[in-house]
């Protein structure tokens, strides 16, 4: 018969866990998201060559992997400039910065997804860039970003555990911390990845609903 | 009237408007011929201020398109625009689609507005498709869907950009329909057109165009029976 030392509250240590990785996650890509639409518009409308320098800063929160930007900017932040932020607060920051970052480009390539036509008729109409922006740009191109706007939102969030080098306590470090106590790493490692299932899933699902409902047309 | 004044264009080192003089009154079709490249289709869009021109001026009803002070967006109320490509916006089913540029611009209310489309549409023969996405149109419903939609702006003005060229031969007919519909209502148009049976038909005058010169302008009887430029004439030769 299977045995294991698992509590309640264990089993409620792992659930607030699950709870901080959603926070983290949603604070982030929300952020991450204004941020990434700003860029990407700015970087579509100034063109390739003056976005150079835009492009570039993206580029280094793309390419420098996670761990490191969390742990240099925990550095900078607290021990150079003495701010007095939180683990918390800095894991939001370089998180949405981060998101930003990709997000800058899936919404550089869902405005080019609209054809330059359809927005010449628009403009043609007598609307401004802003009513073209709105009503023709932002409609269509969010159904060619959207797969690839829940591809990132999906990554944010298993990237978030992360976050537990500056000493936010996330899903998969409440996970560790059980494991040093009870020694039973398969089990736990297996409840963890059920509570990232549980949390994703619904994301995924609503993507593919949303994707659904808009090809109708 | 559309006042057309020694209006030049180039895109890089290619000219492609050498100077263009052309007057059109109010109630006047006129359509326009030429080779492809003959610059025909850039007059209509710097027309609308869609492009900027080098030199010269363009005035509609008096105001300068392409003067700075000049409010384009208000400006285009008064010039619809149909392009070859129908350009329906696919995520607004056909009503919305005529209704889109109403209520933003316009600002006429959803009521008014859908009130307006519905009778434009019906006008264009799209009475019984008001409620289906563009998707499910042919080319030349989807065609006489982006007429209408510019109809709805109450526009002073039409131009109409080679609307037959992409179509399917058995669909052209419709779209030339209602075109001479709109001609026979008194509708001042310019239509950029390869339709030469058409054009003699609907025309008060033609407007050949050749390489970037207006080479002949004329009535449609006197253009097409009597060529005087050998360009036209071999271009007529050609087309028949």
């Amino acid at each position: 018969m299977f045995d294991t030392a698992l509590t309640v509250n264990d089993l409620i240590l792992l659930a607030k866990g699950a709870g901080m990785t959603l926070l983290v996650t949603a604070i982030s890509v929300f952020f991450g998201t204004i941020l990434g639409i700003v860029f990407g518009v700015v970087r579509y409308q100034i063109g390739p060559w003056w976005a150079a320098p835009m492009t570039f800063v993206l580029d280094i929160f793309r390419s420098i992997p996670l761990l490191i930007q969390l742990v240099l900017a925990n550095a900078f932040l607290t021990a150079v400039l003495k701010l007095k932020m939180s683990g918390f607060a800095v894991a939001c920051g370089v998180l949405s910065l981060y998101t930003a970052a990709y997000c800058a480009e899936i919404v550089r390539g869902g405005i080019e997804s609209v054809p330059l036509t359809l927005r010449r008729a628009a403009r043609s109409l007598g609307m401004s860039w802003g009513q073209d922006m709105r009503n023709i740009v932002l409609p269509l191109a969010t159904r060619v970003a959207l797969p690839s706007w829940i591809g990132l939102a999906l990554g944010v969030m298993k990237d978030s555990a992360l976050v537990y080098i500056v000493q936010v306590v996330e899903l998969l470090k409440s996970t560790q911390i059980l494991i040093t106590r009870l020694q039973e790493p398969l089990f736990l490692l297996m409840i963890c990845g059920m509570f990232y299932f549980v949390i994703s899933f619904p994301i995924a699902r609503f993507g593919g609903y949303l994707e659904k409902r808009w090809s109708n047309d | 009237m559309i006042e057309i004044e020694n209006v030049r264009k180039s895109f890089g080192p290619l000219e492609v408007l050498k100077g263009i003089n052309l007057t059109v009154p109010r109630g006047e079709v006129l359509t326009v011929i030429g080779g492809s490249g003959s610059g025909k289709s850039t007059l209509l869009t710097c027309i609308n201020g869609l492009e900027p021109i080098d030199s010269g001026k363009i005035l509609v009803d008096g105001i300068e398109v392409h003067a700075k002070s000049t409010d384009l967006n208000k400006l285009r109320q008064k010039i619809g625009i149909v392009f070859q490509q129908w350009n329906a916006f696919p995520h607004l089913t056909v009503l919305e689609n005529v209704m889109l540029a109403q209520v933003k611009v316009l600002k006429r209310s959803k009521a008014e507005a859908g009130a307006e489309a519905e009778k434009q549409l019906k006008h264009v023969g799209l009475g019984d498709k008001l409620s289906v996405y563009p998707s499910r149109l042919s080319g030349g419903q989807q065609q006489r869907m982006a007429i209408a939609r510019a109809l709805a702006m109450s526009p002073d003005y039409m131009l109409f950009d080679e609307v037959t060229s992409a179509l399917d031969p058995q669909l052209v007919g419709e779209v030339l329909d209602t075109l001479r519909m709109l001609a026979s209502e008194g509708m001042t148009m310019i239509c950029v057109t390869h339709e030469m049976k058409f054009a003699r038909e609907v025309s008060d005058r033609v407007a050949f165009f050749h390489k970037g010169v207006m080479a002949e302008i004329a009535p449609p009887e006197e253009l097409f029976d009597a060529p005087k430029d050998p360009e036209l004439r071999q271009f007529l030769a050609a087309t028949h």
